[in-house]
């Protein structure tokens, strides 16, 4: 089932929770809803859902407006964050209560109901446990079953709302590779939801960006985190360090020194320069670079990582190096972007003159935000 | 072997004073209730059991007795139903007055109940303002067995709806939207999801609201018109035996109220323990 969501805005008493947002998302894929809280993801879930309604724009399911239906007829299958399952009744009532509801004449026979529960219990790897209630059962197999629970009904699409997250780490990860498989095994259309971008990563086709009630990028985990679109999604994405320099004339500078790194297009003025820690290189015999002074170095598994504040202005870096690289961090280094990406600064188009007046020219009308240009 | 079966007995907990507490309790029900319900009984025993049989089984006592349970049961049922809808309406909408509509519901535990009474019964009077309503009907409310249910009514209110709200508000709202996108309407969800979550809740409601409409004398003797073997109640039966000096009567009616009482709440009591068990799973 195609899902596509056109314009969508909800506002909760006159605060905006979602700003026009579109997404298409197409049958069988499985879709990460990822962003800090309070970026509207799991409203958006919810409206795509039913359980709540747009305040404008409209929801797609294929090619039917499904908008103005309520949940009960959309036929989704949703699982809780906290599981929601009905404490007074057995795992296998849970699992059989949507096929119960239905009309005397969709409805299957109760010996139906009760093999169809068994099936899905296998399906979710819990065989057995027909005549458990949820209170006997761990948080993993509470979610299994809701599962189960949501699979049911056969829905049209499968949302999750933060899934695993009241979950401990290493259940949440067995769950996680699970989850990759069960959908394999059925195809579902399946949106979740989830802060944990780890999880969004590893486990969606592809991931959506959220943040402030707006999608920054739609893209697969590859290029989400290899060409990030907006500076929000290289700093909430991965580890990384943003250096405050200034363009001109295709170049990039900090303070008053050219540092090597081209900005071809990019217009003159003050602009933010996005690195990860393994993009960046110590150098030694290279007049255009970074200067830095180190301030810490700590060992992190299997790397070594070496935090260094930028010479002429207060921002820190962090470099990640293998931790077998044995040399001496201290006082003044050199380093080098190997990969790294220039955004022009919205923000503040005119506030940084750490080049001073001179022959710069400082653009004031405000830049669109989507503006940029990747410079590697 | 008497610190084996102490050792047993008292087992080591992280909660101290286990041996306090339990004296204490034990102390204090004895004072506040076993010992005057024990000479109650000590002192119908004295009767004999054929007097004690003759004096119960009395047709005006017979009649008091079964008017007073059928009222209370009534009365407590009714509680039950609109009891459970206005804590619905306290708990799931937000409308002007609501604080006010809360603190309403209290009133019958405040009034004094005598003042319930004559209220009431200024009422439902066939001269009163319902009374008068109702008359041209041929109906009858005040000084009938009716008028007895409406106090009754009146004075347990507060029972049912006080003990359902803090459930009712604890509710998980997750599980309702969860038997929505699972296709269940508003009615299956709430006989199938919310019902069986409060189950417990109101039976305590409806054990509390059925005891203190046994018991209630004040409100009622005003509305009743107290007939005999019409609308007199065992309470007030009891009463007009000890302004009679006629003590042996009225241990009587009081023991076999007891002894009905007792067994009424006992079985409410594992009818709840029972719900617990099958309804109550995780809570």
């Amino acid at each position: 089932m195609d899902i596509s969501v056109r314009e969508l805005r909800k506002t909760f008493d006159r605060y905006p929770a979602l700003h026009d947002v579109s997404l298409d998302i197409q049958s069988g894929e499985l879709i990460a809803l990822l962003g800090p809280s309070g970026s509207g993801k799991t409203t958006l879930l919810r409206l795509i859902a039913g359980l709540e309604f747009p305040t404008s724009g409209s929801i797609f399911y294929g090619t039917e407006d499904a908008s103005g239906k309520s949940v009960r007829d959309r036929q989704v299958g949703f699982v809780f964050q906290h599981y929601a399952l009905f404490k007074h009744m057995t795992v296998a009532d849970n699992i059989g209560f949507g096929l119960k509801v239905r009309d005397r004449s969709k409805r299957p026979s109760s010996a139906e109901i009760r093999r169809r529960a068994s099936d899905l219990l296998d399906l979710v790897q819990l065989p057995g446990l027909e005549d458990r209630y949820p209170s006997q059962l761990s948080g993993g197999q509470r979610q299994r079953v809701a599962l189960a629970r949501a699979l049911a009904i056969e829905p049209r699409v499968l949302l999750l709302d933060e899934p695993f997250g009241a979950l401990d780490a290493k259940v949440r990860k067995e769950l996680r590779r699970w989850l990759r498989e069960l959908h394999e095994r059925t195809g579902h259309t399946t949106i979740f939801v989830t802060h944990d971008q780890e999880e969004a990563l590893e486990l969606s086709d592809r991931v959506v960006v959220m943040s402030q009630g707006r999608i920054e990028q739609v893209g697969t985990p590859d290029e989400i985190y290899d060409t990030p679109a907006t500076p929000f999604v290289f700093s909430f994405i991965g580890d990384s360090s943003e250096i405050p320099i200034s363009v001109s004339g295709g170049e990039a500078h900090v303070g008053n020194r050219s540092i090597g790194v081209f900005a071809e297009g990019l217009p003159d003025g003050p602009a933010r320069l996005f690195v990860r820690p393994h993009d960046l290189d110590l150098v030694s015999d290279d007049p255009q670079t970074i200067a830095a002074v180190v301030t810490a170095v700590r060992r992190n598994s299997g790397s070594r990582f070496v935090e260094a504040e930028i010479d002429g202005c207060r921002s820190k870096v962090e470099i990640e190096l293998p931790a077998d690289d044995m040399r001496v961090f201290e006082g003044r280094i050199a380093l080098k972007p190997k990969r790294w990406k220039i955004f022009p600064d919205a923000k503040r188009p005119n506030s940084q003159s750490v080049v001073g007046k001179g022959p710069y020219k400082h653009e004031s009308e405000p830049k669109p935000p989507d503006y940029s240009q990747m410079v590697s | 072997m008497v610190t084996a079966t102490l050792g047993r007995f008292k087992q080591p907990s992280v909660i101290p004073c286990f041996g306090m507490a339990f004296g204490f309790t034990l102390t204090y029900l004895s004072l506040v209730v076993l010992i005057p319900l024990g000479a109650l009984v000590l002192r119908s025993a004295g009767l004999g059991l054929e007097d004690f049989w003759r004096l119960a089984t009395d047709p005006r006592t017979l009649a008091a007795l079964k008017l007073t349970f059928l009222a209370a049961l009534i009365a407590a049922t009714i509680n039950l139903v609109f009891g459970l809808l206005l804590a619905w309406v306290l708990v799931r909408y937000e409308f002007p007055g609501r604080r006010i509509i809360d603190a309403v519901i209290d009133l019958p535990f405040a009034l004094p109940t005598a003042v319930a009474g004559i209220a009431l019964t200024a009422l439902y009077a066939p001269n009163g303002w319902v009374g008068s309503l109702v008359a041209p009907l041929g109906w009858k409310i005040a000084y009938t067995p009716i008028g007895i249910v409406v106090a009754l009514t009146f004075v347990c209110l507060p029972f049912v709806v006080r003990t359902v709200e803090p459930v009712l508000r604890d509710l998980d709202r997750e599980t309702e939207e969860a038997a929505a996108t699972l296709g269940a309407s508003r009615f299956a969800t709430f006989t199938r999801v919310i019902l069986p979550a409060l189950l417990p809740a109101l039976l305590t409601g409806y054990a509390l609201a059925l005891a203190r409409a046994i018991g209630e004398y004040g409100s009622v003797i005003f509305i009743a018109g107290n007939i005999p073997y019409v609308s007199e109640i065992a309470p007030l039966l009891i009463v007009i035996r000890l302004e009679e000096f006629n003590y042996e009567a009225a241990t009587a009616v009081a023991a076999v109220m007891l002894i009905i009482s007792f067994t009424m709440l006992l079985i409410v009591n594992l009818i709840q323990a029972w719900s617990r068990r099958r309804f109550g799973h995780g809570s």
